[in-house]
């Protein structure tokens, strides 16, 4: 039983003129092992907040979120995290970032290697070990970042707007390779995105997210994830129910910004 | 090598002024190219690369200028050896001439006399018109106005042509034509006819321009320099006897003998007026010491009629034309092949003035920088550079302690009867420990440059040991930023050369006080740039790493310090500039060795030649540091600017 659990999660800052903001109010989720969550909503709506309480990265001011029955207070190797910019370390390798954790724990050397050359193969990276970092575009080290996060074999992977910054082309093959790993490895992954369709294609599940506070707006359980691992995304995309759930998401966040902009503005 | 350089300098500045053509010709074609290209450069090309044609032609020519203009005085030496001789008698004509010129309107717009009459009767005006705010007594403030309108009219009265004497006419037409009988001889090709053995003697008996340092040989050894220097001797006689020449004409001493007694009358009676205060009796003695001063101004006769030096004048002008036109086309010559400054002469010797003193030659500097590159001869009895021949010997004997050779049993040799020393084993073992013997040599290192760049590197280490931690710990933590900053922030501002005196005085001239300085300069760089590098580690890498099960220590080593990298070796780029430059200063300062050192003496000695060999040797050192610490750059953070 390695599932998440959110219990009535609940985040406040203050900013530093006094002002009290509340990022999360009463969050309560339960993720089965498997499962693939993807959180939408608009900006300030405490999408990455809610990340980075279960990266462990913050702790919340109050309730909990647990990890196979332990609650999370700190960082760990349980949780891999993939960022927008990949947060590679430049001035390594291919094959020394991806074994960064295990040598930072000190694993034996030929072992690692080992498991370098196979997740390098995973991502379609082969033979790329000894490239410097920063001579490699942009889906590329996306790639190299989660081959990093996937070798320390952690039980949930948070991903924080990964393919944000990459053309719609490598957008989709990413997409296309996200849903392979979940597939093979069958972890736990959450993904925080901005765009409706890649909620739609990488979330069995999918969560809506509401601003001010933030909260969990409303929650959907799709079939084109699962669709996606043996047909053409294209495909899925023409459908009806994918068009119709987009739209209907759509005109649901385009509602909250409105809120936002139309408060902000008075 | 250099003496092959010697015999071949006619060829190699052939080859030098050809290359010098040829780059002007060139960057004067380039020029003309992209010009022709500009116009559809600027439609259809690439606008900024439009417009370069007249950089091409202005840089191009100003460069070329600027080496000639440097490098001339070789090329004239080479082609001409006795040029530099011969201006130097030129300018022995020029000296002598020099006193009586000034007496006439030829360098400067007025005669001499106007000049006086001008500044005299200005300040006699002055005078009168201060008088009325001193508050004299009726009767002394009248007698004053008497006494100023009488050295008004003595010194008007020496231009008026009725008071000349005729002997001093005479006198002055008989300097008239002196000057024209040795403006004859000057044309005169004969004159001064050949050079007399004593002469011939003594100027093959001169070392030739340029072959012993920067001398220009002074005594005469051409044709043309034997008749300059004849016509300079001849004319400072004239020159002597015309200075002599003064119009003090009875009626001129009579009115100055009554003026000067009626000051002192004045005068007199002022001191014995004792009704008059302190302050007022002050006010009376500086209006008599200002007569007086006046008196003394118009006394000596120096201006004359107006129209009596005209002969004189007429007499020089002719002189000039014939010193100029004997000088042939040695003029053209010194205007072309020595733009960078003028011969000028003095008592004992011939020197270049001007730009061209502060740029000295080519050839100089690089002999200079030769000679003194040579260890034996250094600077100061210390290499210039960085190492000197060394006994193994007093190495090995460093090794151990003397007192060895004390322990062996038995005495140390006296000398015999005939004054031989035997050695026996106790001082042999005693000469091996003190060095005391011949052995093979081998460099060592030591030198002025040697010791700047020792404490350069040792003041940057350590404030790189120090400073870089201390600013990733400042970087990372809100105790360490808030307690360490106020403590940099306290010296850094403060320019280093400011802390020099102090820290010279505290720590001596020697090396720990510099190197402290230079410490200082070096670690509040470190700590900044590394503080910049450590804030500057994006949150999501350390984020990464945490979760990646890097503990607090490895992300601090793993991530944080190579992320860092970038700034830490910008800094230490920045810290060898600025340690070069305090270093330079604190040892112009203080102290006995060093390149800084070495300047600061060549400077006292107004040794050119040595300046531009430190600044020389400055260059290239700073050149190599900075490509030094590119190559490391380029080497250790090759992904700076691409992340």
């Amino acid at each position: 039983m390695s599932d998440l659990v959110s219990d009535n999660l609940n985040m406040q800052f203050t900013t530093p003129s006094g002002l009290v903001v509340h990022a999360l109010k009463d969050v309560s989720f339960n993720l089965k092992k498997g499962e693939l969550l993807s959180v939408l909503g608009p900006s300030g709506c405490g999408k990455t907040t809610l990340l980075n309480i279960i990266a462990g990265f913050l702790n919340p001011t109050g309730g909990s979120v647990k990890l196979g029955g332990s609650e999370i207070l700190a960082p760990g190797v349980d949780r891999g995290m993939v960022f927008q910019q990949g947060a590679l370390f430049e001035w390594l390798t291919v094959a020394q970032n991806v074994d960064f954790g295990l040598r930072m724990k000190g694993a034996d050397p030929v072992e690692t290697a080992k498991k370098v050359d196979e997740w390098l193969e995973i991502v379609g990276l082969a033979g790329f070990g000894d490239t410097p970092t920063y001579q490699l575009s942009g889906g590329m080290q996306q790639r190299i970042a989660l081959a990093r996060c996937l070798i320390n074999d952690p039980d949930l992977i948070l991903m924080d707007e990964p393919l944000g910054a990459l053309d719609a082309l490598t957008r989709e093959k990413m997409q296309s390779l996200v849903l392979k790993i979940w597939k093979e490895t069958g972890k736990t992954i959450m993904i925080i995105t901005h765009s409706v369709e890649e909620a739609l294609m990488l979330g069995e599940r999918l969560f809506v997210m509401a601003p001010r506070p933030g909260r969990l707006h409303k929650e959907y359980r799709l079939p084109f994830a699962e669709m996606g691992l043996t047909q053409d995304p294209r495909d899925i995309k023409k459908t009806q129910h994918f068009s119709e759930t987009r739209e209907e998401i759509l005109s649901m966040i385009w509602n909250m910004e409105e809120e936002i902009m139309g408060g902000g503005a008075l | 090598m250099s003496d092959f350089l010697f015999e071949q300098r006619n060829t190699i500045v052939a080859f030098l002024i050809i290359g010098l053509i040829i780059s002007l010709v060139l960057s004067i074609a380039k020029g003309r190219q992209v010009m022709a290209t500009e116009r559809t450069d600027l439609v259809f090309g690439n606008p900024a690369k439009a417009l370069g044609g007249w950089y091409w032609i202005v840089t191009g020519m100003s460069f070329v200028m600027l080496i000639w203009f440097y490098f001339s005085w070789d090329a004239a030496r080479a082609y001409n050896p006795t040029a530099a001789n011969e201006l130097c008698q030129v300018a022995k004509v020029e000296n002598a001439i020099k006193p009586m010129r000034s007496q006439f309107p030829l360098d400067k717009p007025n005669l001499r006399g106007t000049d006086l009459i001008a500044r005299d009767s200005a300040q006699l005006q002055r005078i009168n018109n201060s008088l009325q705010t001193l508050a004299l007594e009726h009767t002394v403030e009248a007698e004053a106005n008497a006494i100023v309108a009488s050295l008004t009219s003595a010194l008007v009265d020496q231009a008026n042509p009725v008071y000349l004497q005729s002997d001093l006419k005479t006198e002055l037409q008989a300097i008239a034509r002196r000057i024209d009988g040795l403006t004859a001889k000057f044309n005169d090709p004969a004159y001064p006819g050949d050079a007399t053995a004593d002469q011939e003697a003594a100027a093959n008996a001169q070392p030739g321009w340029g072959d012993t340092g920067k001398e220009i040989p002074v005594l005469p050894a051409t044709p043309l320099g034997y008749r300059y220097a004849a016509v300079a001797d001849e004319m400072r006689g004239i020159a002597k006897d015309f200075v002599k020449l003064r119009n003090t004409n009875p009626h001129l001493l009579a009115q100055v003998a009554d003026i000067s007694l009626r000051i002192k009358t004045a005068q007199t009676a002022a001191k014995a007026n004792l009704s008059l205060s302190a302050a007022e009796q002050e006010v009376h003695t500086k209006l008599y010491r200002q007569l007086n001063k006046m008196l003394k101004r118009i006394d000596d006769g120096s201006i004359f009629p107006p129209s009596t030096l005209n002969t004189v004048q007429s007499a020089l002008v002719a002189f000039d034309q014939a010193h100029i036109a004997q000088q042939g086309g040695l003029k053209t010559f010194d205007a072309w092949m020595m733009p960078g400054g003028r011969i000028m002469a003095g008592n004992s010797a011939c020197s270049e003035q001007g730009s061209g003193r502060w740029l000295p030659k080519p050839s100089d500097t690089l002999g200079t920088l030769a000679r003194i590159s040579n260890p034996d001869i250094g600077f100061k009895d210390v290499p210039l550079l960085w190492y000197r021949w060394q006994p193994v010997g007093g190495m090995i004997a460093f090794l151990f302690p003397d007192w060895i050779a004390d322990l062996i049993p038995g005495d140390y040799p006296r000398h015999t009867q005939d004054g031989q020393i035997n050695s026996n084993f106790k001082s042999n073992v005693r000469d091996f420990v003190t060095g005391n013997y011949d052995s093979f040599t081998i460099p060592v290192p030591m030198g002025h440059m040697w010791d700047s760049i020792v404490r350069v590197v040792t003041g940057l280490f350590f404030g790189i040991i120090l400073g870089v931690p201390l600013g990733l710990f400042m970087g990372l933590s809100r105790f360490a930023k808030g307690f360490f900053d106020p403590m940099v922030e306290l010296y850094r501002p403060v320019p280093p050369l400011a802390w020099a005196p102090l820290i010279l005085t505290i720590f001596g001239i020697q090396d720990d006080g510099k190197i402290f300085l230079l410490f200082m300069v070096a670690f509040a760089i470190m700590v900044v740039s590394a503080r910049t590098g450590a804030t500057g580690t994006q949150l999501s890498k350390i984020h990464a790493a945490h979760s990646l099960g890097a503990s607090h220590h490895q992300i601090l080593r793993k991530v944080i310090l190579p992320n860092s990298l970038p700034e830490i070796l910008t800094g230490i780029r920045i810290s060898i500039g600025v340690c070069w430059g305090t270093l330079v200063a604190a040892e112009m300062l203080a102290g006995t060795t060093g390149i800084g050192f070495v300047e600061n003496v060549a400077r006292k000695q107004s040794d050119y030649e040595v300046i531009w060999v430190t600044i020389i040797i400055l260059g290239v050192l700073g050149l190599m540091f900075d490509l030094i610490m590119r190559s490391v750059i380029n080497r250790t953070i090759p992904w700076r600017g691409k992340g």
